[in-house]
């Protein structure tokens, strides 16, 4: 006994004292297979299967239905219940039965990603999550943000008190998803990482449970939902910009009359997301002197605006490509091979078992830094170019002849609709002649007030 | 003649409405084109290469999922099935037996059953094994490798990015087609393709 402790022993100290050599060494057969005696059959290593293939295809047999749905209830039913009800289901399904994966809006990455690697095979399912949305927004507006998003409908569903943003607020504060879209873009072109899914703030919600970080994240944005209606869907989400712009272009849009609008200002506060032009006093001409001087001014600027900012983005890639594991990976090499840290991390220490050079880690850094430096570049001007049109855009004044919705801001939640008389009419909860009669005694009003 | 230019205006807008709206149709439709070039209609999976993998013991840590999706996974066909296992045992364990104080595992799963003079087999508890590897390194390191870790498949959300992968130090997590969704070791490598 005492003799086997012994060699036990003797044998522990030589494994130690040669561990460092066998540590980087794997799959080796130090021991031979056993030959059994005793009839012992081997166990069978079990490998359960992913999710079948069928579930991705009911996924987007699902996202369809409820596109299709979604854009019924908008735009033949005018229900603002069956849109919430349909959101309910959205947020069940895509939500917390799907866990929130793959999103539509996530997909922006992957497409971003397939574009620019070619090793890169994306699956179709990912392609079509991507692009369904998009061709329902360019025909019948943002269908896809009322009913459908999973992320729209956890916000929409904690609206409590919905304070008014002021129009130059929203307006500046719309230029962040432009901002988040581009550097999206830029990170999963460069294989950086998907930064929409890193920051989702909802995830958490979806699978109960993530880091305390982002369930911080996550509640604070809830609780700000509260007052600010939808906060991620109008000031952040990249993918809202693209749907935004489907949406501007859409043939057919839903409004707030069924008929005809008299103008009654009844909906004008009904928009929690500000998405409702009023209509101009026709009695007053629309104010323009000094717009055209100011336009002509930052028309002037344009070109030095989208150079400027485009410089600014460049000289950023070095800071923004940290993020990539190559180039971190690379400096964390650079900075042991120059002797200024001694202890190596695990990074490291897995880069040096693999026995790849170094100096091919540092080119590959090099060339990805350049990526950056390029699509610096890019972002910087494309940020530069949206703010100018943004200015641009605020004294670009079109006179307004009703009430109707922005199409790029309306969600098409529907929930002006019943504000309308003329939907009352529509529905039948009130006759023609009582809308008459309204507006009789509304012109009368007009009258005495002037 | 004021009303007729109003008419032309509102044509004139609506004509570069429509044409927008084609031309953005047909961008849309060419995107699509590009990247089902370059698409399959398979899924793809998150799976780690346990030839890269340096048991760092995150994947533990950082699954979205309160308990990890990462679990040792044994290639019997490769184990030595040693009395003396690494795998199992504390360096420098005082008794080669099931005792608590001798085991590598911080949460008991792995089992071992005695088979014949001088074999043991050792099999993995998924529902105890937190996926930290540190059997894995004590079987790398002294043993034949027959421990490693994967993403087990019936647990993965199969997120867009993984949480695990974005801070895996060695790089060892990579997106592979569904049908192959394992990187086995010895015989069970025969499964899949990329063994």
């Amino acid at each position: 006994m005492g003799e086997k402790l012994k060699r036990l022993k003797f044998f522990f100290v030589a494994l130690v004292l040669l561990c460092p050599v066998f540590v980087l060494s794997q799959v080796q057969e130090r021991f031979p297979k056993p030959d059994f005696e005793s009839g012992y059959v081997r166990p069978d290593l079990l490998t359960p299967a992913p999710r079948a293939a069928v579930w991705e295809y009911m996924d987007i047999f699902v996202l369809v239905v409820a596109l299709s749905l979604a854009t019924y209830f908008a735009h033949k039913q005018r229900s603002r219940r069956n849109i919430f009800l349909l959101m309910v289901f959205s947020l069940v399904y895509f939500g917390f039965y799907r866990k929130g994966c793959v999103c539509s809006v996530g997909a922006v990455q992957n497409v971003s990603y397939a574009l620019f690697n070619p090793a890169y095979i994306i699956p179709v399912s990912i392609i079509l999550f991507f692009v369904f949305p998009i061709v329902f927004a360019l025909f019948y507006g943002r269908t896809f943000c009322a009913a459908v998003c999973p992320l729209g409908a956890i916000q929409d569903a904690v609206i409590l008190k919905p304070v008014h943003v002021p129009e130059w607020l929203a307006s500046l504060l719309g230029v962040f998803p432009y901002v988040y879209l581009g550097l999206a873009v830029l990170f999963a072109a460069t294989g950086a990482g998907f930064i929409i899914c890193q920051y989702d703030p909802f995830i958490g919600f979806f699978r109960f449970g993530a880091d305390f970080n982002m369930v911080i994240l996550g509640l604070s944005v809830l609780l700000l939902g509260t007052i600010v209606a939808r906060p991620y869907c109008r000031f952040l989400c990249p993918y809202g910009v693209i749907l935004s712009w489907m949406s501007r272009l859409s043939r057919r849009h839903v409004r707030i009359t069924p008929d005809e609008c008299n103008k009654c200002r009844l909906c004008e506060e009904s928009c929690p997301f500000g998405a409702i032009k009023k209509a101009d006093d026709e009695s007053q001409p629309i104010k323009k002197e000094g717009d055209v001087k100011r336009m002509a001014v930052i028309f002037v600027l344009l070109p030095v605006v989208v150079f400027g900012s485009g410089w600014v983005g460049s000289r950023l890639d070095i800071s923004l490509s940290r993020l990539h594991p190559t180039v971190s990976l690379a400096e964390e090499v650079l900075l042991e091979n120059s002797g200024k840290r001694t202890e190596m991390i695990d990074a490291t220490k897995a880069f040096r078992a693999s026995g790849k050079p170094s100096e091919e880690l540092f080119s590959d850094a090099n060339s990805i830094q350049n990526q950056f430096h390029k699509g610096g570049w890019i972002l910087g001007a494309f940020i530069g170019l949206i703010l100018c049109l943004k200015l641009i855009s605020l004294f670009i004044r079109r006179r307004q002849l009703e009430y109707d919705v922005d199409k790029g801001i309306c969600l098409s939640c529907g929930r002006c609709f019943a504000y309308c008389p003329y939907e009352q009419v529509r529905l039948g909860l009130m006759t023609p002649e009582e809308l008459r009669e309204l507006d009789r005694r509304d012109v009368k009003i007009k009258q005495f007030r002037a | 003649m004021k009303e007729r230019e109003a008419k032309n205006r509102i044509k004139r807008r609506d004509f570069f409405q429509k044409s927008f709206h084609t031309i953005v149709g047909l961008t849309i439709g060419g995107l699509a084109g590009i990247l089902s070039s370059k698409s399959s209609a398979e899924e793809m999976v998150w799976q780690l290469d346990p030839n890269i993998c340096i048991q760092c013991e995150k994947c533990a840590v950082n699954c979205v999922l309160p308990h990890s999706a990462v679990k040792c996974v044994h290639s019997y066909s490769m184990c030595g099935y040693c009395d003396l296992c690494s795998g199992y045992l504390q360096p420098g364990a005082k008794s080669r037996d099931t005792g608590a104080e001798s085991q590598l595992c911080p949460s008991g799963a792995i089992k071992r059953t005695y088979i014949e003079d001088p074999y043991f087999q050792y099999t993995i508890d998924e529902e105890l094994c937190i996926g930290c590897g540190k059997c894995v390194k004590g079987c790398n390191s002294f043993g034949n490798g027959s421990l490693y870790l994967q993403a087990r498949h019936d647990r993965c959300l199969n997120c867009n990015q993984c949480s695990i992968a974005r801070r895996c130090p060695s790089q060892a997590w990579k997106r592979v087609p569904a049908s192959q969704p394992y990187i086995l070791r010895g015989d069970e490598s025969g499964k899949y393709l990329n063994g």
